[in-house]
């Protein structure tokens, strides 16, 4: 070890707090950056899918930003795209194979989308833009903070349209156990399709915005 | 500044080493899937039977229950029976059989052997489960009937789907729509077959299709309903060689 090697950083500074918790509400992948919408409206339907896949992609990118900035330095940057896919694509073929053989019915339920997780741009957003630049501890610690920022919203939306859409919590039935079926109560079908994630998405947005003046964009 | 050799190794080596460790992974977690796919089609052969059991104890359920399994080939003849854990006749385990296989085969004019499962409900009855496969609007559907002794009462079904739509075509598999097979008939009273329809506007609204011959439509969910439709009557017409046999005897 030369004299001039900087003090180590602890794992947990003020700086590295800030990489794991912006990116669960200011920096926030869907309701700022608005990215990953796609997968965010299709796996929301119920509580359950929502979960694996908050935790699927939060290992992805966790583990990819990980991996990228491992090999920053010997990746050529003419082919730094290709490579990227090639580890995301590793990942999330890993994560669907483990579903398919230990969660196989929730594996069913999200179908296509744990696939689709190579072409969230979340994840490639924070390769380049963070893996590429930073060191492994940093960039894995922004990589769970933008899967768990992405994640909450997705939990939080799925809790919603299973609520009133099926009226069960993670098929619990919440709204039989109360009761509220004998009064005449129907379960609202419109939650149940995409374009009701998209609204509920919107709500978090706003309320987001309204407590943190910082995020409304300027008028021009 | 990289040179292209470098980088061309460097590609080479990465990819090599991803696809080893992929196959690897793949390779060690087979078992496991299998195992589920398997579990799957039993737990949705004894929903249909009327049989309860989950993930964990369908295996044991269904060794409980099954009598026999059959495959038969399209003018009607038994030419496998596996039974008490063994072939008793011929070489084809009826449970192996693909139904997606059995149907691009017959589509291109071959002749495969068909899968029918003779099984045990819960109430001692017997029942003869027919497996069945086609197209829904975004991909496919699949399903279980389940026929009473005399070949031609439906006591049970159980359908699913790879992708319909969620709240219409999906709804296809759920107990409110599946109930509704329950009591109809395969066959006309003079022993003709007579598919089962999946009506647009309600049954009981149809003059041309009989109420022992139909069911609801899913509303909203026309394309996936007309697939079920098609579906039940492209597999089932198979197995009408083999129930007039039965029936005769």
């Amino acid at each position: 070890m030369s004299a001039d090697t900087p003090k180590k950083e602890a794992l947990f500074s003020a700086k590295n707090r800030r990489l794991l918790f912006n990116p669960l509400n200011k920096e926030n992948p869907i309701t700022v950056q608005v990215l990953g919408i796609c997968s965010a409206l299709a796996v929301t339907v119920k509580l359950e899918p929502a979960v694996v896949m908050a935790i699927s992609v939060t290992l992805v990118t966790a583990f990819s930003n990980l991996s990228i900035s491992l090999l920053r330095n010997t990746i050529p940057p003419r082919i730094r795209i290709i490579v990227q896919l090639v580890v995301i694509a590793m990942l999330v073929i890993l994560v669907d194979e483990v579903l398919k053989a230990f969660y196989y019915d929730v594996s069913k339920q999200l179908s296509v989308f744990v696939g689709l997780i190579i072409t969230n741009c979340i994840i490639m957003g924070r390769l380049e833009a963070f893996a590429m630049g930073n060191k492994p501890w940093p960039s894995f610690l922004d990589g769970i903070g933008n899967g768990v920022g992405y994640g909450w919203i997705l939990i939080v939306v799925g809790l919603f349209r299973e609520f009133f859409g099926s009226g069960t919590i993670w098929n619990f039935p919440v709204m039989e156990k109360l009761g509220v079926y004998n009064f005449g109560y129907k379960d609202n079908g419109l939650m149940i399709l995409p374009p009701m994630a998209l609204i509920l998405v919107g709500v978090i947005i706003w309320i987001q915005r309204a407590r943190n003046r910082e995020l409304i964009e300027e008028n021009k | 500044m990289y040179s292209n050799a470098y980088i061309f190794r460097y590609a080479s080596i990465m990819v090599i080493l991803v696809a080893a460790i992929l196959t690897s992974v793949a390779l060690v977690l087979k078992p496991y899937q299998e195992h589920n796919r398997r579990v799957e089609k039993i737990s949705d052969i004894l929903s249909a039977a009327g049989l309860e059991a989950d993930a964990s104890n369908a295996v044991e359920v269904y060794e409980q229950s099954i009598i026999e399994e059959l495959a038969i080939d399209l003018s009607g003849e038994v030419v496998a029976i596996y039974k008490d854990g063994g072939l008793a006749q011929g070489e084809v385990r009826a449970f192996d059989i693909d139904v997606k296989v059995v149907m691009d085969e017959i589509a291109k004019g071959g002749k495969p052997l068909l899968p029918l499962f003779h099984m045990r409900a819960a109430d001692n009855s017997e029942v003869f489960v027919i497996p069945v496969r086609g197209k829904g609007l975004w991909g496919p559907i699949w399903g279980n009937i389940a026929l009473a002794p005399d070949y031609t009462t439906v006591i049970g079904v159980s359908f699913d789907h790879k992708g319909e739509t969620p709240g219409l075509g999906a709804e296809t598999n759920t107990t409110e729509f599946e109930s509704q097979f329950l009591g109809k008939k395969i066959l006309d009273e003079s022993g003709n077959f007579t598919s089962i329809k999946v009506v647009k506007g309600g049954v009981a609204n149809s003059s041309d299709v009989p109420l022992q011959h139909g069911v609801d439509a899913i509303s909203g969910g026309t394309i996936t309903s007309n697939g079920l439709s098609a579906m039940v009557e492209d597999c089932l017409k198979n197995y009408v060689p083999f129930i007039q046999k039965r029936k005769a005897l």
